[in-house]
């Protein structure tokens, strides 16, 4: 008997439909994935079945959990089962939880709610659950607040909720999303095995195929709010019946053509960094010690060549971005110097750094904050154009953004448009026709495709690897991600606690990682195709 | 004491500091003679000039600050020139009508405006809310002395409930004090309420989106619960700042409603201190009431700390 | 799914459709035209000349030779409202403008700047706040005497470090953006790239705190003059008027009922205005609806 049985599930915000005719079941102790790309409504499905659904939501169609139709509960109902019987997870733990409460009462308060337990039996219960999620009171203990925790111990704190009463469906909405690749297969694991330790259902709800694949028993693709295919995660992944289904798989494996790959050692260095370091002024403990600096950055060389394509990989707070800024000369370091094309950049005032930056520009992660919303595109593609040396006229400067606006696939009329009218994809090609726009020699991009969808994702890295080949731009990429690596980089540099701990060969470094640190990324990276290969044994 | 606390308290001492040189700097400018004004006209050059000696008017400036910032510190505030008793006296006595009056004006306006600011906010868009969110925006626009006008018009004159005005000092009994202080009070305490409850409904309206309040929900916890146990306490940091900020205009609005009521307190003495250029007594209160205002945005800096452990660090 | 803050992201069109379908920016709109056009018009005309005193018509009750009744010195309380007016707005307007002229640029620049020049500006707000309007009011009239411009000075003054505030808490919200690491990787000073991307990006926000400081300065106007510290006899104010009322209560309440009803209703139909501009313009509030 099935856990839970969603069945011709309908939903609409307002006048707007979310979720048409989507049909979803899960027996005890199987792990389900949800997979879709972003306002695809799968967010909107977990939320259902908790009934904390927006305001004029209204929902149709029938959704029974164990036996009971939560459709038609009363909120009494649901607050019993809330918490108690279904638990939830959430995508961003840094806002999970609430700032003022000690992690201790947070966790207490369900376990004391639900079962009327007294105060010393729930905190009893506390922790050893949250000993279990892997904060040992010894190190963690109740009075802890939020802030004093980082985000992967603060998702332990989510999960520990969720899973205080042993529900019968833990729901998990992109929990591993907002966390580094090693802490994501840290949070998996953990998952996996609270799930089988309680024969609990799992409803794992992520954009990424990868992940959902290592974890799931059967999946469930949804695509602007109505399920296109559902079915053993195996089978499904190998026979993709649907041709939305090859196109999400490929989309994820994509690796653009870079039909001239570059050859180290073949030209003088673009960019030379040398022993560059960033000390941060740190948080005083006391009026009359001074604080320890923090080291962000710390002795850190590399060289990049006309033409060459670099990642530079590394869990999140490396210093991977201070280093990045710093090359921008956004940010001054504390140590060491950087020479682009020879000439030294660090500690030159502003004036005097516009032949530079002219050569070297930017592209950043969040398609959405990079533009000013109250300027529109022609003046913001042009705002490079402020470096160069004769300022174009007004028609020869449209022309100059027309040609950008091209080169990235979009249309001259695009130009008097506001960036709102723009989808993400689309604006992640605008933020790189103005990096292109005065024709640089290094760009450097900062996650540049890590908040986009995975088929717009394959776009843009296409559209990367094109300017590479036809315009000869030398890239930067910052990342996280390996398959960014692997897909787009001549070059890998693994940076960990502020150094650089590797570099080689793309393929050498994330084939054959030598360092600690690269081979924890490597392993912990999701990858489809090992996935896949993985789920076919189990599942035959 | 963490950081942030002496911090807070460094912040406070230093705008303390900074505020009496401003006084006393007001003061400087002033034109007149001190010890003219107060031996009259009739008084010699010489005498004149003794008594400035006498009253250290011919020091340097620095030592003139120093001497008179440190009589502050000890209380000692100068005698009052047309009184010709310590200023201290003065304000002892007025000060027993401001204070309480301040500190029933606040009582009574955080009394009203927390669950009114709670109940429109967990009614958020219903009648109620409508309702009292219609009658807030009302009393924001109220001027406290015309609303004060109006309530002796209503309870004094017409239904006779209260004294229209004066007071009977606290050596007539604890009551009949109190009760000239209820119309006073309430014309203080209504329209500061309207601003406050409003402050909390949108704060509370504000924290109910947190992703926070959705996990309290996920937990099992109905509405009510979510609402008093996780939401306001987050929402009293906004609600705080505008108590800090509304401390000053409660003084402000005393020394108005005084003259009002005709209430023998500091509003009423700095009004005659002007009229009669009493320089040393509107300096000292205006002094004092300054400090007031620094002390109370002090302990609200503090009471952050208490609702906010992120500000408390560890020792 | 993650809810996202975004800067404001309207075309004029859409401002515009909004602001038709928000009642209390409409009510707001009105009433605020209404007394401007009053103040207006009492330059030209008014049923009444308020500077003649007609002992014979004293405290007249309202009727329809004089509607809001007359004064102690036989004046029209309509007229007397009608110039007080442009006292009230004259001063709150100047008093705004005071405030955004230096608290403006203060505080945009203290947000760009941060660090010592950041700290010594907030240090002066927190002096400045120290001193309410009043007490400004009551050490300004120490000095100089009473006259309707220390109303204008105390109350400016204390729009500063409100101004200064509400501009760097917006500019710093900004500058971590990314649009504006764009600009400077192409090479913008912090001047400019205040200019066109700071400024116009809080425009809002300071219009929005314009009007609520608008309506703060006509209350605390019609305040400073019923104490006497603002405007002087004869110059007719909408405080003044409640202070002459004030003894007469039992015997002609309606001298206090109408100006008390103007300073009401002006205050009011600001603050609406003030709401219904934030809903407008705030991107929040469009998500919640």
């Amino acid at each position: 008997m099935s856990l839970i049985e969603i069945e011709n599930l309908s939903l609409t915000i307002g006048a707007t439909p979310i979720l048409t005719g989507v049909e979803l079941t899960i027996a005890p102790g199987e792990v389900v994935g949800l997979v879709g790309e972003s306002g695809s409504g799968k967010s909107m499905t977990a939320l259902t079945i908790m009934r904390l659904l927006p305001h004029l939501a209204r929902a149709e169609g029938r959704v029974a959990f164990d036996g009971i139709d939560i459709l038609a509960a009363t909120e009494d109902q649901m607050c019993a089962l809330r918490g108690d019987d279904i638990g939830m997870v959430f995508q961003e733990p840094m806002t999970a939880l609430n700032p003022v409460k000690t992690i201790g009462e947070q966790v207490a308060e369900g376990i004391r709610w639900h079962t009327k337990a007294g105060r010393a039996e729930a905190e009893e219960r506390t922790r050893k659950i949250l000993d279990r999620v892997g904060l040992p009171e010894a190190k963690f203990p109740l009075s802890r607040y939020p802030h004093e925790l980082s985000g992967g111990q603060r998702q332990r704190v989510v999960i520990a909720i969720a899973c205080a009463l042993k529900p019968k469906l833990l729901i998990a909405d992109e929990p591993t999303t907002a966390l580094d690749v090693v802490l994501q297969a840290q949070i998996l694991d953990l998952l996996r095995d609270l799930v089988s330790e309680n024969r609990m259902g799992l409803l794992l709800i992520s954009h990424d195929l990868a992940v959902v694949t290592e974890m799931a028993d059967r999946l469930t693709i949804l695509r602007s709010g109505e399920v296109t295919e559902a079915g053993d995660t195996a089978r499904t992944l190998s026979e993709q019946q649907h041709p939305y289904t090859r196109e999400l798989a490929l989309a994820s494996m994509h690796v653009p053509a870079r039909p001239k790959p570059h050859l180290a050692g073949s030209a003088k260095p673009l960019l030379e960094v040398e022993n560059v370091g960033r000390d941060y002024p740190g948080r005083r403990t006391s009026l009359f010690r001074p604080a320890e600096p923090i080291r962000a950055v710390h002795d850190v060389s590399l060289t990049i060549e006309p033409a060459q394509s670099v990642a530079l990989v590394g869990r999140s707070g490396c210093g991977k971005s201070t280093l990045a800024r710093m090359i921008l000369a956004l940010d001054k370091p504390t140590a060491g110097t950087i020479r682009f094309r020879g000439e030294p950049i660090t500690g030159k005032p502003e004036q005097a750094l516009k032949p530079t930056r002219r050569d070297m520009q930017v592209v950043f992660q969040d398609p959405y904050g990079s533009f000013d919303p109250r300027q529109k595109v022609e003046k913001l593609v042009a705002e490079p154009l402020h470096l160069l040396e004769r300022q174009p006229a007004k028609a020869e400067r449209r022309e100059m953004v027309a040609l950008a606006l091209h080169e990235v696939g979009l249309g001259p009329r695009d130009m008097d448009k506001y960036p709102h009218e723009f989808s993400g994809g689309q604006r992640q090609r605008l933020s790189i026709a103005r990096a292109i726009i005065t024709r640089p020699k290094l760009v450097v991009a900062d996650e540049p495709v890590s908040a986009l969808d995975v088929s717009i994702r394959a776009q843009i890295l296409d559209l990367f690897a094109e300017l590479n080949q036809k315009l000869g731009i030398a890239y930067l990429f910052i990342t996280h991600d390996l398959t960014v690596a692997r897909a787009m980089a001549d070059e890998v540099l693994v940076m960990h606690e502020g150094r650089i701990v590797e570099r080689g060969r793309a393929t050498d470094v994330l084939d054959h990682p030598r360092s600690e640190a690269a081979r924890a990324l490597v392993a912990a990276a999701p990858d489809l195709h090992r996935a896949i290969a993985r789920k076919m044994q189990e599942q035959g | 004491m963490t950081a942030y606390l002496l911090k807070r308290l460094i912040i406070a001492v230093l705008t303390l500091v900074l505020a009496s040189m401003v006084v006393f700097a007001v003061m400087e400018i002033l034109p007149g003679d001190p010890a003219r004004l107060m031996l009259g006209l009739n008084a010699s050059a010489d005498q004149v000039e003794m008594l400035r000696d006498q009253m250290g008017l011919n020091a340097p400036l620095v030592l003139r600050y120093l001497h008179w910032a440190g009589g502050l510190l000890s209380l000692d505030f100068g005698r009052s020139y047309t009184y010709s008793v310590p200023v201290i006296d003065l304000v002892r006595e007025r000060i027993a009508v401001s204070l309480p009056l301040a500190l029933i004006a606040l009582a009574l306006s955080t009394v009203i405006a927390i669950p009114v600011g709670v109940f429109s906010a967990s009614r958020q868009g219903r009648a109620g809310d409508t309702l009292v969110m219609g009658a807030a925006q009302l009393g924001v626009a109220v001027p406290n002395f015309w609303f004060a006008l109006m309530l002796i018009y209503l309870f004094a004159v017409w239904l006779r409930l209260v004294p229209a005005g004066g007071f009977p000092g606290w050596g007539a009994g604890i009551w009949p004090a109190l009760k000239s202080l209820i119309l006073p009070a309430v014309a203080l305490a209504l329209p500061q309420a309207a601003i406050l409850a409003r402050v909390a409904r949108s704060a509370l309206i504000e924290v109910l989106n947190e992703d926070y309040i959705r996990t309290a929900r996920a937990k099992g916890l109905p509405h009510r619960a979510v609402l008093w146990r996780h939401a306001l306490r987050n929402a009293m940091i906004p609600v705080l700042t505008i108590l800090g900020l509304q401390f000053a205009f409660l003084l402000a609005g005393t020394i108005i409603i005084e003259n009002v009521f005709y209430l023998p307190g500091l509003g009423r003495l700095i009004f005659q201190a002007i009229t009669q250029r009493d320089l040393i007594v509107v300096e000292s209160i205006v002094m004092l009431l300054v400090a007031a205002v620094i002390l109370i945005n002090l302990l609200v800096d503090f009471s952050y700390a208490i609702v906010d452990p992120r500000l408390r660090g560890r020792q | 799914m993650t809810m996202r803050v975004d800067l404001p992201e309207e075309t004029l069109e859409g401002v515009l459709a909004k602001a038709l379908g928000n009642r209390s920016f409409l009510i707001g709109l009105v009433v605020t035209l209404l007394i401007v056009a009053v103040a207006l018009v009492s330059f030209v005309w008014t049923p009444y000349d308020v500077t003649k005193l007609v002992i014979a018509d004293k405290t007249q009750a309202p009727s329809w030779t004089h509607l809001f009744g007359t004064d102690h010195f036989g004046r029209d309380i309509l007229s007397m409202i009608m110039v007080g007016a442009r006292n009230s707005i004259a001063v709150a307007l100047v008093a705004v403008g005071i405030g955004m002229g230096i608290g403006v640029p203060l505080g945009a620049f203290a947000a760009a700047r941060g660090g010592l020049a950041d700290e010594a500006l907030m240090r002066v707000n927190d002096l400045i706040f120290a001193f309410p309007a009043l007490l400004s009011a009551i050490m300004i009239t120490a000095i100089f005497g009473p006259g309707a411009v220390n109303a204008i000075i105390a109350i400016g003054i204390f729009n500063i470090p409100v101004f200064a505030r509400v501009t760097r808490a917006g500019a710093l919200a900004i500058w971590p953006r990314e649009f504006i690491l764009a600009a400077r990787a192409a090479g913008k000073g912090m001047t400019r790239i205040t200019v066109e991307h700071i400024l116009p990006n809080i425009a809002t926000l300071l219009l929005v705190q314009g009007t609520i400081q608008f309506a703060l300065g006509i209350l605390a106007e019609a305040g400073l003059s019923y104490v006497g510290l603002g405007a002087q006899p004869p110059m007719p104010s909408w405080g003044r008027m409640l202070f002459d009322a004030q003894t007469r209560m039992v015997t002609a309440p309606w001298m206090a009922i109408f100006p008390g009803m103007a300073i009401v209703i002006t205050v009011l139909g600001l603050n609406l205005l003030g709401d219904g501009l934030a809903d407008i313009l705030d991107p929040k509030s469009r998500r919640r609806r």
